[in-house]
Order: structure tokens, then C-alpha cells, then sequence
């Protein structure tokens, strides 16, 4: 009887072609995503040594980072960005790879897609060119970021040399309060453990209030697992994942799927099974969060204060404090309550789904948008856009003042035309509130879509957990 | 892949602990289609004022260290986003080395795929190489990664792990796209037993 696995050891087991250099692993990877900003000279870097995509069906390509998010995203006016979108539809062409392009009715941000249309699914190796890629893993499948290098790579070969992570579990007991989203659950957790403290790790989401989590929440919480440093974070598969997955375009059809089912039931860990790091949270006590700094891992409940870098533990510490506040234009000791906002975004591959859309609309309903705020929705791909107006979802926002885009990733990273301007502040879905990220000099904290929603309509960041739903 | 072995140069000490992809190189340089030519990108937002013209404050546009190749860095250097851009960034400005307390996996990877190379060093001797990049004027700092040793002119000495693999892969410049296509009959195989065929 062979020892018992975790999650990610069946995952790792599953896929390994061979060990020919040492601790270095070749795995096969079963699904690449790929998109514009990541894989030009990947491409270029095949052709000058006269290589092939070896699994061009096993290669997906969509345009998501650079696209304008106007009404039917055109047109493309900066023409860097025009020219790396027709590099990747000549690349596409070239070496027959399936590309959901701008005007495709699949478009949307690749970690969005991907599981929208069932290609990603439990038990699979997935890679793209970005950080982010470890979404997938909400569905039990072992997903990561990877380099321009790697992206060429796994073109060339479908496989990638990699050293096995160690393994961290995180435990999250208790279910969440009413008003907390997984959004706040992955902030405090990254508040907890630092943006570094799972630098090497592969990681695994359990507990109660893991399970209790939609696909949806799954995503936004295993999304962020590299902000906490980990290239992968995954919860394992359940009815949950099935239910979603069922009747999707690419999940297994009418026969297949019960086997299907059948192989996905035998993934999560066995009992007993080993992790060399496990994180305990307590999310009943979880409250609304917002980061107050310059990277995720500064965060404080919404009932909080931005914090005294003098109370830093470490000189390195209160020197990044003191830096991210004069950066923020934040003074210690500020209820985070009375900071105002100028911008809201709502968007992101972190919350830019139909679940995310209808929970900021909720809280959006019969309000207006604060006059001195400029706020916008960005759904993640076509179909969520789609779905949402069959809802009424655009026509809520729009009537309170909102911006209704095109799906992208948009003011995440604002290489497209969406970015703040300097000294601007911006309660933002996104994953990221890094100096400049969203425009240079802009300012950005971090929370979920129903604290975005909130802070549109009042000017500030208020406890959504007050509100008065109309 | 660009071999490394030994390499003695000026360092330039950057004392801000997690350095993100988005502040090596910001994303509005992320739409070109070429490898080459992020060296002027890098550190763009902290290296220039909003017009355009180089910020006396920033370290790297002090004199004392201009042709600087030896980075000395604080923890968790490159975190942040995967953009190969970051390295493609610093390798074209001149940088050959990274010496830092720890490094985010994805950016420490992209380094080593394109022969830069990220040296890890614990706190004290990462302060002791800092504080002399700091006081002591052309203070150069020489890596060998055949020995897996740190050293400088004035008595510092370390010795640095560094996987068995990589360091080959490095030593011998391999190409490791080429390393895994000799893997070609074991894919295959892999192939047929997954999914018939």
C-alpha cells in the first residue's frame, strides 16, 4: 500500500515524464494558455531554431492585457499595442493554434475563459505566461505562471523542467461572515504569512470555509497565491467543481462524463497525508478588508487604522511602511473609513466574474455613484458580459453612474488606455496595489467587488457590512 | 543560453526589500515584440522624474556606479508578475548578478533562463555587501559559480548553494529546450500512455 498523497502529490505524481537532471523534473503540461503581452518572442525564439508547437490543440491563445475596453474595444490607437495583437494572430495562424481574438464571442481574460469554457478541469498541469495562471488551481489542477523562456518551452516540447515545491496547507475553518468575501479571506491570509511567506511552496486551500466557497471564490482565493509568493495554490475538486463544470463546452460530454468524475473524486488528499508548512485561519473572525500600502500583504480590516510604522517589527519593515504611506499620501493612526477615493475599479481576473458583477451590483442597486468618484465595471470575458446584461446587471450600474467596458484586464495593470493619474486613489477588485501598477503615481487599495460597489457610492471606504440594501 | 563562470564587477547596492516586476520594468514597455532593448526601461518610474529626466536621487543614476553588473538587493527581490521583461531589463543594462537575501520563484527562474544570475546570501552577509557598496568607493564584488563562492578584496568571503542543474546548464551555456527534446522517445511514451497516442 503506497503512502498517503496530498492533492498536489497526485497532481505531480500524474505528470512526470521523466527525471533526467537530478531534483529537476520534466512534466507534461496539459493545457497552455497564451496571450499577447507574454508570447512574441516565444514564438520568434522557435522560429530561429527551426522549432514546431508540438501540441498545437493543447495550446489556447486569446487577447486580453493590451485591449482597449471601449465599446466593441476599438479602436486600437497606441500602435506598440496593435502590432504585439497582430504578432499573436500572425503566430496563431502560423503555427495553428486556436485564438479567441477581439471580436470573438470567447474573448475575455485567459484565467476567465478557461474555466468558463471547461477547458480547465481537475487533475490537469496548466501553464501561461502569467503570474495569475494559478486561478486554475480552484479547480484541483496543478497551474502556474511561467517566463517568455518557459512559454517557448512548453511550445517546443508540451513538457517543463521544474523542481518539486514543498507543501503548505492552509487551513481555513469556519465559515465566513456575512459581508466577507473570498476576496478579504485571501487579503488576511496574505496579511498573515506575508508576501513572501509562501516563496517556494505549492499551496492547498482547505477548511470549512474553503469548501463553502463557489467555484468563483475558489478562483479569486487561489488567483492571489502568488501574492502571498507560491506559483500555485489549488483546492481539491468536489461536487461543487462538478456542478460547474457540467455542460461546459470543453468539460467531458454525455458517456465521458462520469469516468471523468470518477478519476476527479480520486484527487483530493488522503487522510493522514504530509505537508511541511500548515497555516491555520479562523474565518469566522475574518471582517472586510483594504490594504492601506504598496504591496498585498499591508492590509487591515476596514474598521482599522492605517498603521504606525514606528510599531514595525523590523527596521527593514518600518522603512517599506514609510515608504508605502509617502507613496499612498497616507498619514499613520487614519481610520481607513475616512480615507476618499477618486476612482472605483471593478474588474480583474481576480474579480471579474458574473458572481463578483452581481454581488457589487447588489450593493449598487438604487444608489448613485458618489459625484466626485469615476468608477467602472470591466467584465472578464464576452460571455460574462453577456450574462450580466440578461440579468440587468450593466443597466444597475449604469444608472448609478458606473462605466459598463469590454472585458480585459484593463485598470489591473493599465497597459491598455484605462490608468490612473498621478496622485489618484482607487479602491480596486484587482490583485495587485504595487507603486505605479495602475498608472504612475496612482494609488490603489485592494478589496472585493461589494467594498468597491460601497466605495463608489459613499466616496470612502465603508463597512459593507452596515449596508442598507435597496 | 548565455554561459556564466566567474565574473568580478562594480556593485550597486538597492536597499528596498520586495522589488517588484513592476517596478523593474513598468508595463507600458511591455508591448514591445523584441527581446532587446528594456536596458533604458529599467527601474523606469524611480530612475525618472515624471518629465522624462534622470532623478539625481535614484542610486543608479549616481556617477559612482554607472557601469555597475553586480545588483546587491534586499529580500524577496521580484515579485510581482511574470514578465520575462524584468530580467530581459536587467541583463541588457549591464546586470550579470543578483545578490539578495531571497528571490520570488518566477523572476529567479526567468533569471537563470537568460544567464543572469541570483546569488542567495544570508541577512548579515547581505548587509555587510551592502554597507560596503555603500561606503567604499568601485567596490567590486567577484562570483564564481564553479566554486559556488562570494568574495571581494577586502576579506569577504561566502560560500552560495546553488542547484546541480542550473549551475551545469550555466557552466556549459546548455540550451534547455535542446536538454529536453533528447527526452523525445520518454514524451512520447508518456503521450501514448495518457492518451493513446
Amino acid at each position: 500500500m503506497s503512502s498517503p498523497r496530498t492533492l498536489f502529490e497526485k497532481l505531480w505524481d500524474e505528470h512526470v515524464v521523466a527525471q533526467p537532471n537530478g531534483p529537476r523534473t520534466l512534466l507534461y503540461i496539459d493545457l497552455h494558455l497564451v496571450h499577447e503581452v507574454t508570447s512574441p518572442q516565444a514564438f520568434d525564439g522557435l522560429r530561429e531554431n527551426g522549432r514546431r508547437v508540438r501540441r498545437p490543440e493543447r495550446t489556447v491563445a486569446t487577447v486580453d492585457h493590451n485591449v482597449p475596453t471601449t465599446p466593441g474595444h476599438l479602436p486600437i490607437l497606441d500602435e506598440i499595442a496593435a502590432r504585439q495583437i497582430d504578432a499573436l494572430r500572425q503566430n496563431c495562424r502560423e503555427f495553428e493554434i486556436r485564438l479567441y481574438d477581439i471580436d470573438a464571442a470567447e474573448q475575455g481574460i485567459v484565467h476567465v475563459i478557461g474555466p468558463e469554457l471547461g477547458l480547465t478541469q481537475p487533475g490537469m498541469t496548466i501553464v501561461c505566461g502569467d503570474s495569475h495562471t494559478s486561478t486554475h488551481g480552484a479547480f484541483g489542477a496543478l497551474a502556474f505562471g511561467i517566463g517568455t523562456s518557459e512559454v517557448e518551452h512548453v511550445l517546443a516540447t508540451q513538457c517543463l523542467p521544474h523542481n518539486k515545491p514543498r507543501k503548505m496547507q492552509i487551513l481555513a475553518n469556519g465559515s465566513v461572515p456575512h459581508g466577507v468575501a473570498a476576496k478579504d479571506l485571501v487579503l488576511a491570509i496574505i496579511g498573515q504569512i506575508g508576501t513572501d511567506g509562501a516563496t517556494g511552496y505549492a499551496i492547498e486551500y482547505a477548511g470549512e470555509a474553503v469548501r463553502g466557497l463557489s467555484m468563483e471564490g475558489r478562483m479569486t482565493l487561489c488567483n492571489m497565491s502568488i501574492e502571498a509568493g507560491a506559483r500555485a495554490g489549488m483546492v481539491a475538486p468536489d461536487e461543487t467543481t462538478f456542478a460547474y463544470l457540467k455542460g461546459r463546452r470543453f468539460a467531458p460530454q454525455g458517456a465521458d462524463w462520469e469516468p471523468a468524475v470518477a478519476r476527479w473524486k480520486k484527487l483530493p488528499s488522503d487522510a493522514g497525508a504530509h505537508y511541511d508548512r500548515i497555516v491555520h485561519i479562523d474565518a469566522s473572525r475574518l471582517a472586510p478588508f483594504v490594504t492601506w500600502g504598496t504591496n498585498p500583504g499591508m492590509v487591515v480590516p476596514v474598521t482599522g487604522k492605517v498603521p504606525d510604522p514606528a510599531h514595525a517589527v523590523t527596521e527593514a519593515d518600518r522603512l517599506a511602511s514609510q515608504r508605502a504611506l509617502e507613496y499612498m499620501g497616507l498619514a499613520a493612526g487614519t481610520r481607513i473609513e475616512d480615507i476618499r477615493i477618486d476612482r472605483v475599479f471593478i474588474g480583474s481576473c481576480t474579480n471579474s466574474r458574473l458572481e463578483d458583477l452581481r454581488a457589487a451590483a447588489k450593493v449598487v442597486k438604487g444608489y448613485r455613484v458618489d459625484p466626485k468618484v469615476r468608477a467602472m465595471v470591466v467584465p472578464g470575458s464576452q460571455n460574462v458580459k453577456k450574462l450580466a446584461e440578461e440579468e440587468g446587471l450593466d443597466r444597475i450600474f449604469r444608472e448609478a453612474g458606473f462605466d459598463w467596458r469590454e472585458s480585459g484586464c484593463s485598470m489591473c495593470l493599465g497597459m491598455n488606455p484605462d490608468i490612473l493619474q498621478p496622485g489618484e486613489r482607487c479602491a480596486s477588485t484587482s490583485n495587485r496595489n504595487f507603486e505605479g501598477r495602475q498608472g504612475r503615481g496612482g494609488r490603489t487599495h485592494l478589496v472585493s467587488p461589494m467594498m468597491a460597489a460601497a466605495a463608489a457610492v459613499t466616496g470612502h471606504f465603508t463597512d459593507i457590512r452596515g449596508w442598507r440594501f435597496h | 543560453m548565455q554561459p556564466f563562470r566567474v565574473h568580478k564587477g562594480l556593485a550597486i547596492p538597492l536597499d528596498r526589500a520586495n522589488v517588484d516586476t513592476d517596478q523593474i520594468v513598468p508595463k507600458q514597455f511591455l508591448k514591445r515584440i523584441e527581446r532587446t532593448g528594456f536596458g533604458k526601461f529599467l527601474f523606469h518610474d524611480w530612475r525618472y522624474t515624471p518629465d522624462g529626466e534622470p532623478n539625481p536621487e535614484f542610486i543608479l543614476n549616481h556617477s559612482r556606479y554607472q557601469g555597475a553588473s553586480v545588483l546587491i538587493a534586499a529580500k524577496n527581490f521580484g515579485c510581482g508578475s511574470s514578465r520575462e521583461h524584468a530580467p530581459w531589463a536587467l541583463v541588457d543594462y549591464g546586470i550579470r548578478i543578483i545578490i539578495a537575501p531571497s528571490f520570488a520563484d518566477i523572476f529567479a527562474h526567468n533569471s537563470f533562463k537568460n544567464g543572469l544570475l541570483t546569488v542567495t546570501l544570508p541577512d548579515p552577509e547581505i548587509y555587510k555587501l551592502m554597507r560596503r557598496a555603500r561606503e567604499v568607493e568601485g567596490y567590486h564584488v567577484t562570483v564564481d559559480l564553479e566554486a559556488g563562492h562570494v568574495y571581494d578584496d577586502m576579506g569577504f568571503h561566502a560560500a552560495f548553494e546553488f542547484d546541480d542543474h542550473k549551475r551545469r546548464c550555466l557552466l556549459e551555456g546548455l540550451d534547455e529546450i535542446g536538454l529536453t527534446l533528447e527526452q523525445e522517445e520518454a514524451i512520447t511514451a508518456y503521450e501514448k500512455r495518457h492518451f493513446g497516442r
